[in-house]
């Protein structure tokens, strides 16, 4: 009963911290709450028993993306890009204001609706796939049944999820150049206590990144949540000067990004060469080419979230290559 | 002490008691965060929410705990949020000083 009434007050925390987002007009605000939504939005997973979930939306939803708009945020006021609130374009006609909320008032009510029959029809789980994992799961290599599915029994669809998120890193990075040259939103150099803390954190995060990989095969855990986690680390070194932001100019920095859809790809096509389908790993030896898979693919996310956070190329004067 | 006392009411009750304590130090602190005047007494209330209060729970969670991996992992958590939070701590109170902000007084 206590666990219901928790559950109600999350549900109507998230709905509430939705709307708030989007009702107000001040950035700032709009982006802290959205951190908090994510954060609360793991919870709700945590509840749903999705851990995975939850620590990828922790991780990417609530920390890393939160880090980005606060970066450009930050790059925004630097450019002094006109926020809404400076620029009310409310309508002035009221008849056009009740017609636009009388649509979307009608819409929101249609797709409620909906939902809540949804809601009212859905299955018990145990009539879903779940049966079927658990029972080949002996198979799948790992003991997680999430890691198995996404590395194993659905691994063409991870495949093509590495390649989605290599053509998103270069759509962003073909944009062309960023206005502002220096990554860092002050022009102020880290203070000693700043630098100190990132020297600490810089092998703890690694440290944790490497764990949640090498977890990921009996608990939660997996490529994803430890690639977001070292991106984090690679996030807090590049905010604060101490390592370059990444130019994707040099080669290795290239490799780094391409290494987790060239071993996926090297191993889904190696074993066809052992007279085997594309992606059917050989049961004996399926952990371990799970594992390589995956740490190569920890790598990739990482560089990738990076390049993401980053935005593109910084425009220097003398720079005739890009 | 923890394996002796592991079973048992009181067991229970030094651990709820710790995650009370806890839950109340965090309320203290948002009540702070709300209702003082100025940036820097603001920080103060936070960081003893994030410090204390999160110190509370983590002891309450340990003494539920079911191996020293979980409690070790725990602390290594308390380790790293108290770290944290004192360095955004000061980097805030570090740029409310470069943005002038000034401390309040009482008699303004």
């Amino acid at each position: 009963m206590i666990l219901g009434l928790f559950d109600f007050l999350l549900a109507l925390a998230l709905v509430g911290l939705a709307w708030r987002i989007l009702a107000t007009s001040d950035l700032f605000q709009g982006v802290i709450l959205f951190i908090v939504f994510g954060l609360l939005m793991a919870v709700a997973w945590s509840r749903l028993q999705a851990f995975d979930i939850a620590l990828a939306e922790a991780a990417i939803g609530a920390g890393l993306t939160g880090a980005l708009l606060l970066h450009t945020l930050a790059g925004m006021e630097q450019a002094a890009v006109p926020s809404p609130a400076s620029n009310p374009a409310a309508p002035r006609f009221v008849a056009k204001r009740i017609l636009t909320n009388g649509i979307l008032g009608l819409l929101t009510l249609i797709v409620g609706a909906t939902l809540l029959r949804c809601i009212r029809e859905i299955k018990r789980p145990e009539l879903g796939v779940r049966e079927l994992v658990m029972e080949e799961l002996s198979a799948g290599g790992v003991s997680n049944p999430v890691t198995a599915v996404l590395l194993n029994f659905r691994a063409y669809d991870t495949l093509l999820e590495m390649a989605v998120l290599l053509v998103a890193v270069v759509g962003a990075w073909s944009l062309g150049p960023l206005p502002t040259s220096d990554p860092r939103p002050t022009a102020t150099a880290p203070g000693r206590i700043l630098l100190g803390l990132v020297r600490l954190l810089s092998p703890i995060i690694l440290l944790v990144a490497c764990y949640i990989l090498w977890a990921g095969t009996g608990q939660p855990g997996g490529a994803f949540q430890a690639g977001a986690v070292l991106s984090a680390a690679g996030v807090l070194l590049v905010v604060t000067g101490v390592l370059a932001p990444p130019t994707l100019g040099p080669l290795y920095q290239r490799a780094l990004l391409l290494t987790g859809l060239v071993t996926f790809l090297a191993v889904s096509l190696g074993v066809m060469l052992a007279g085997r389908d594309f992606l059917e790993y050989p049961p004996a030896s399926s952990p371990q080419l799970i594992l390589l898979i995956e740490s190569a693919l920890m790598v990739s996310i990482a560089i990738t979230l990076l390049c993401l956070f980053v935005g593109g190329p910084r425009s220097a004067p003398d720079n005739s290559r890009d | 002490m923890i394996v002796l006392l592991n079973e048992g009411l009181i067991h229970d009750a030094v651990a709820t008691l710790c995650l009370v304590a806890g839950a109340l130090f965090f309320f203290a602190g948002t009540v702070g965060l709300l209702r003082f005047p100025d940036v820097y007494s603001r920080l103060h209330a936070l960081t003893k929410a994030d410090n204390l209060g999160l110190g509370l729970i983590i002891l309450g969670c340990a003494l539920q705990a079911d191996s020293w991996q979980i409690i070790g992992k725990l602390l290594l958590i308390w380790l790293l949020a108290l770290v944290a939070s004192t360095t955004s701590c000061h980097l805030v109170a570090q740029a409310a000083m470069r943005m002038r902000i000034e401390p309040w007084t009482r008699h303004e």
